[in-house]
């Protein structure tokens, strides 16, 4: 359960944070940072709860922005990355590139807690 | 708190963070900054427009003295209905900024030699370039200038206000995608920025003389004036000029005299000298068309008038389409983002159309200063104060770069000791060029946009400087006519085509063609006027024009060719006709190379690609392999023939004309110049030559058609490249045909860069298209959506509505309000 609410706490927060878009890209570390302090879990679980967080997120909004345009840019990005011109392999790299640094993030707010054994 | 993994962790985020944060290096490219670039809040994700989004909305907009309404057609063209002029142009400002901001910026960019600042030290030679040419300094001119006109000056300040008000309603989000690639964001607009844009045009269009004079003289150099003479002749056999021959002239009220010593050392007639490096191959610009015929030739009695300026093919394009209405005028056309009004268009009483003069307004001094400080130079027997100007360009990553450029009552200093080229080592080049002096382009254009009759058009041309252009007219009450319009300098026969000497006036301009005496025809008998960049007039124009060199020949006689036997013309045969595939120079110079074709020379296969060649009709279709053989031959005639003449100059020369050469061989059977300089105890005969282009160029068809490359469309790959020359933003392997020689003058990366077509009935019947899309962003499906149209010749019916019949159309698609807020 824990692990679900952290899940979905990293993806609400970081998605309500960014919508402030003249802060930073990367200020969902902060808010994935906080979720691993309170929803207490084991470095890797945090890892994965902030990672999965993320990646559901940016590809769940990548998605939805490229099949409303029908992948006209998606295409051309993935031609420029260059990732062989695949939407999807794009939106997957979106969304690890979300998931790492939000899952990094989680690691630190996890280990920055007190520590605690058997958790 | 577990120190070392909170530690490990932290760093490696922040790392990771900072290595997304910043362009990182891939092979000889650097990535966008990808973690902004790709979070899809902020990133490139938000340029991805969704296909059914709409355009419709309210804005307000501080300052706007009424309501403007603006109907947006199905293709995404604009029109706009506003109760004031001032109003229409804050509106359209508006409206370019919001589809095509970053296109806008970045031409001043490139304009103004700041490219550097957004892409790094590699594009430093090209601001350099621009800087010392006087762009920035010849847009301060016409900006100072246009500043005491209160009518003009208004129009800038509200589309200068249009456009920032759109960048200030810009949320970070929603700048354009090209920002986000390249990691910088939009600055504010300013008048200054439209005049640079403006400046580019001019440059665009009459700046080929920057190098085109140094490699002349290089040529005269290296030849001798006698064999230049020959190689770049004055005369062009098959010029139909712009003006029928048959067009009396008026005494001429200036008449240049030429200095007496300009046979030594300006011509240098008696020497020649020599170095070592071939030349660099031709890549010269395509021209326009326009034309307009009378009404005594058209099926509706009504006169139709055409135009197809050709400039090079980009995206986003160089043209956005617009309709403006207000009480003033209601004129439609494409404009150019950066610029208010109509640039090439229409309204309810007339139509204009423009090509290039292509006349030498550009010419280099050789400039003596006293020493490298360049604070003295020697002029008229005394050494006179030169300024100097400090250009600062700024470089992303490196520290500022600090250019100064003497100020000569020449011109600016381009080329000194410490700015040079292999042509201008060791000399000083003063640049003088009409550009450079204030200009006032834009008000040509405000005022056609109004204009209702002739009258109105020769006053509204009558200023027009900088570019020299034919203007081509039509009106609904049934005149047409054509003038080459601009601020032509009245030469000596070969002033100015070679690098001058400045240590006096005696090279000096001596005047300028006074406006009443530029080549102008109205109503001809023939019914008819046109033109195609050739020369606008025979040798009975009391004027030197220039180099023929400059003035490409064939478009223009197949156009009158075609113009003379047309009658009962309709909108429609006007299509075809600017979509015309047929090549006229082939058509001249394929008997030459069959009658100096000794076919038992040949061996089967260069046979079989002569046998396609003698069947092929002189069409430069998409298929048409003919067209690629033909090409291939005379490409390879041309080397065998000029480039023994050629091999030993170390310096850049010009390539002599297709037409030098086809001239020379419709009446020569020996040319001078067929033989080669390295074979002293041969002389070859035009036959030998003939015979090894037909085998040098079946090597390069065997090739092709290995490769299953022999069409022509194939080879002549047209394509329409994204402003950055990114691949996956252009469109690739246009399926289209024609050539530099055809009316369609589609090449590679040039051609028809609008077309339109008015029929000047009582409601205006236009058509148009051209090679873009309205939107700018390469994430909208309004990029690119009239490529196929344009590539296939196809044109869309413009809707050239009443304000009543905007708001019924059921071709209008969305509504845009703004009212002051």
């Amino acid at each position: 359960m824990k692990f679900i609410t952290a899940i979905f706490l990293t993806a609400f927060l970081a998605f309500s944070i960014g919508l402030f878009t003249s802060l930073p890209w990367w200020s969902y570390v902060g808010t994935s940072f906080f979720v691993a302090m309170g929803i207490h879990q084991k470095a890797g679980k945090a890892f994965i709860s902030g990672f999965l967080g993320l990646f559901f997120l940016w590809s769940f909004l990548a998605i939805m922005k490229d099949m409303a345009n029908e992948h006209i840019l998606a295409i051309k990005v993935a031609k420029i990355l260059p990732l062989g011109g695949s939407y999807w392999v794009l939106i997957l790299v979106t969304g690890l590139i979300g998931g790492l640094v939000s899952g990094l993030a989680a690691i630190s707010g996890s280990t920055a807690r007190k520590n605690e054994r058997n958790l | 708190m577990r120190i070392i993994p909170f530690l490990i962790s932290t760093v490696t985020t922040a790392g990771l963070v900072f290595a997304l944060n910043n362009p990182l290096p891939v092979g000889n490219t650097k990535t966008p900054r990808l973690g902004y670039f790709l979070s899809p809040q902020q990133g490139f994700w938000q340029n991805a427009e969704s296909s059914n989004a709409s355009f419709s909305g309210d804005v307000k907009l501080n300052g706007l003295k009424g309501k403007v309404d603006v109907y947006m057609d199905e293709r995404l063209v604009p029109h706009i209905y506003a109760q004031t002029d001032l109003d229409a142009y804050y509106v359209q400002g508006f409206i370019h900024a919001k589809f095509r901001l970053w296109q806008m910026e970045f031409q001043t960019y490139v304009a103004a030699g700041r490219l550097s600042e957004i892409a790094g030290p590699e594009r430093l030679n090209i601001d350099l370039f621009f800087r010392r040419l006087g762009m920035v300094f010849g847009a301060e001119q016409t900006m100072q200038r246009m500043e005491k006109d209160r009518e003009m000056q208004a129009t800038v300040d509200a589309y200068t206000e249009g456009v920032n008000s759109y960048i200030k309603s810009l949320k970070p989000e929603q700048i354009p995608f090209e920002y986000k690639l390249m990691d910088y964001k939009p600055e504010a607009w300013t008048p200054l920025k439209t005049y640079l844009f403006l400046m580019y045009m001019s440059y665009d269009l009459t700046g080929s003389g920057a190098k085109q004079d140094l490699k002349m003289s290089n040529a005269k150099n290296y030849l001798g004036y006698d064999a230049f003479e020959q190689l770049f002749p004055n005369l062009q056999d098959s010029l139909d000029p712009i003006i029928p021959k048959d067009k009396i002239f008026t005494k001429p009220s200036i008449v240049p005299i030429a200095p007496k010593d300009i046979d030594s050392p300006y011509l240098n007639k008696s020497a020649s000298s020599n170095s070592v490096e071939s030349p660099t191959t031709p890549n010269r610009n395509n021209g326009s068309n326009n034309w307009a015929v009378a009404g005594f030739k058209t099926a509706s009695g009504r006169p139709i008038l055409c135009n197809d300026p050709h400039l090079g093919l980009n995206l986003p394009s160089l043209w956005y389409e617009v309709q403006i209405n207000t009480p003033t005028h209601n004129t439609y056309g494409a404009s150019f983002p950066g610029s208010p009004a109509v640039i090439i268009g229409f309204n309810d009483s007339i139509a204009w159309g423009v090509t290039n003069a292509g006349r030498d307004v550009l010419d280099y001094y050789e400039v003596q200063f006293k020493d490298t400080s360049m604070r003295e130079y020697w002029y008229n027997g005394e050494w006179k104060k030169a300024s100097l100007r400090l250009e600062t360009i700024k470089v992303k990553g490196m520290p500022d770069v600090n250019e100064y450029i003497a100020m000569t009552e020449l011109g600016p200093v381009m080329y000194d000791h410490h700015y040079k080229s292999d042509s201008t080592h060791p000399k000083n080049l003063a640049v003088k060029w009409t550009a450079n002096k204030a200009g006032t382009g834009l008000k040509t254009f405000y005022k056609l946009n109004r204009a209702k009759n002739f009258n109105d058009y020769e006053t509204a041309i009558a200023d027009w400087s900088c570019p020299g252009q034919n203007f081509a007219f039509a009106s609904k009450s049934g005149d047409i006519a054509i003038k080459q319009q601009g601020s032509f300098v009245a030469r000596w026969k070969n002033q100015g085509d070679f690098v001058m000497p400045g240590t006096d006036s005696t090279y000096q301009w001596q005047g300028m063609i006074p406006e009443s005496e530029n080549p102008m025809i109205k109503n001809p008998v023939r019914g008819w006027v046109s033109s195609a960049n050739q020369k606008a007039t025979d040798t009975t124009y009391p004027y030197y024009l220039g180099l023929s060199h400059n003035f490409p020949v064939y478009r223009g006689v197949m156009i009158n060719k075609r113009l003379s036997v047309m009658n009962g013309i309709t909108p429609m045969d006007m299509q075809y006709l600017q979509n015309e595939n047929y090549d006229v120079f082939a058509e001249m110079a394929k008997p030459v190379l069959f009658k100096n074709l000794v076919v038992a020379k040949l061996t089967t296969t260069e046979k079989k690609y002569v046998d396609i060649l003698r069947d092929w009709n002189c069409r430069n279709e998409v298929n048409a392999e003919g067209a690629t053989i033909f090409n291939a031959i005379w490409d390879s005639l041309e080397q065998v023939v000029w480039k023994d003449d050629f091999q030993n100059s170390k310096s850049p020369m010009p390539w002599p004309d297709g037409s030098t050469l086809l001239d020379n061989l419709l009446k020569n059977s020996n040319y001078r110049f067929a033989d080669n300089l390295n074979t002293p105890n041969k002389v070859e005969t035009i036959q030998e030559d003939v015979i090894e282009a037909v085998k040098k160029a079946s090597v390069y068809l065997e090739q092709l058609e290995k490769e299953k490359k022999l069409e022509w469309g194939i080879v002549k790959d047209t394509k329409v490249s994204h402003l950055l020359q990114l691949p996956a933003l252009s469109r690739l392997h246009l399926p289209i045909g024609g050539g530099k020689n055809c009316i369609n003058a589609t090449t590679t990366a040039h051609g028809p860069s609008w077309r339109m077509i008015v029929h000047m009935t009582d409601e205006t019947e236009a058509y148009g298209v051209y090679p873009g899309g309205q939107s700018g962003n390469p994430g909208s499906k309004f990029y690119d959506n009239f490529i196929d149209s344009w590539a296939a010749g196809k044109y869309f019916k413009l809707l050239f509505l009443s304000k009543e019949n905007a708001t019924k159309n059921e071709k209008i698609k969305w509504h845009m309000t703004f009212t002051n807020g």
